[in-house]
């Protein structure tokens, strides 16, 4: 990815976005769909979308998907 | 439908945290897996801060998710595995602390703007300045004229000085989630304006 296109991928804005407190509040779900192998990004695309876009929320949600599987692990 | 774990008056809280982070709770675990609470500071920060005041960071971040999780047990709906929905507030505390943490460094850029960092935010190559440099002036005009006040100082610390967000909220005393709007309304803006003048395609994609 070149300068040019990682500025507009930065740039671009999805509607559906939920914004953090929406995905924070239902993080625990989504986690235990994509977990199991559920289609989560179906179910929530405004919770996906706005993981793609917010740093913090998904890191937030790798640190809590990690923590689920290597409980499971 | 997930059951909630039975949790008596008087329960010594703290296997409650270990079932948490899904491990068993050996006999006097005290403040249960600490070692893994640390591994998720790996995954989540990058080793952004190590040995004593990781150790320090991820001892109060249990205790504090320890009370949020008995705090609100009553409002565990089922929607999750408990040990997931209980884990959440952990990772949540550890976000907010690693935030406060930022501003123990002495170099943290608040004030000043240092515009030429801006193309290696991006990945743009200096020996390919002569294809960048109109768009990068553009932008920090649609920065200067687009934006409101609040919306350019953000963009500001988050892009130009590289403030984490969380860091950022809390200085503004703020939250995570109106930072956040205030950067999408101010990218939205930005990509507009650059999209009006040429310098990005239009968007047909259904975004905005």
């Amino acid at each position: 990815m070149n300068g040019r296109s990682a500025l507009d991928r930065f740039l671009q804005t999805d509607p559906r976005d939920v914004g953090c407190a929406q995905a924070m509040e239902m993080l625990h779900v989504y986690v235990d769909m994509v977990a199991s192998g559920g289609s989560a990004e179906q179910r929530y695309p405004g919770l996906a979308a706005h993981l793609r876009a917010c740093g913090p929320c998904s890191e937030d949600f790798e640190a809590l998907l990690a923590a689920v599987r290597d409980a499971e692990g | 439908m997930h059951p909630l774990p039975q949790v008596r008056d008087g329960q010594d809280p703290y296997p409650l945290l270990a079932r948490a982070f899904g491990r068993a709770a050996p006999e006097g675990i005290g403040f249960a897996d600490r070692r893994n609470i640390r591994d998720e500071h790996r995954v989540a920060f990058g080793l952004l801060i190590a040995g004593p005041e990781l150790e320090d960071l991820a001892y109060q971040a249990a205790a504090d998710a320890l009370m949020a999780i008995t705090a609100k047990l009553s409002q565990f709906r089922g929607e999750s595995r408990f040990t997931t929905w209980a884990c959440r507030f952990v990772i949540l505390e550890v976000s907010a602390k690693v935030g406060r943490h930022f501003w123990r460094r002495p170099d943290v850029p608040l004030e000043a703007e240092d515009w030429d960092r801006l193309p290696g935010r991006f990945g743009f190559e200096p020996a390919r300045e002569s294809e960048w440099r109109d768009l990068l002036a553009a932008l920090r005009r649609a920065v200067d004229t687009e934006l409101t006040a609040r919306q350019r100082e953000v963009f500001v610390a988050i892009v130009v000085n590289d403030v984490p967000l969380d860091a950022l909220a809390l200085r503004l005393g703020s939250n995570r989630n109106a930072v956040y709007k205030m950067m999408f309304d101010a990218r939205r803006k930005l990509r507009a304006a650059l999209a009006a003048n040429g310098y990005l395609d239009d968007d047909d994609s259904g975004r905005s």
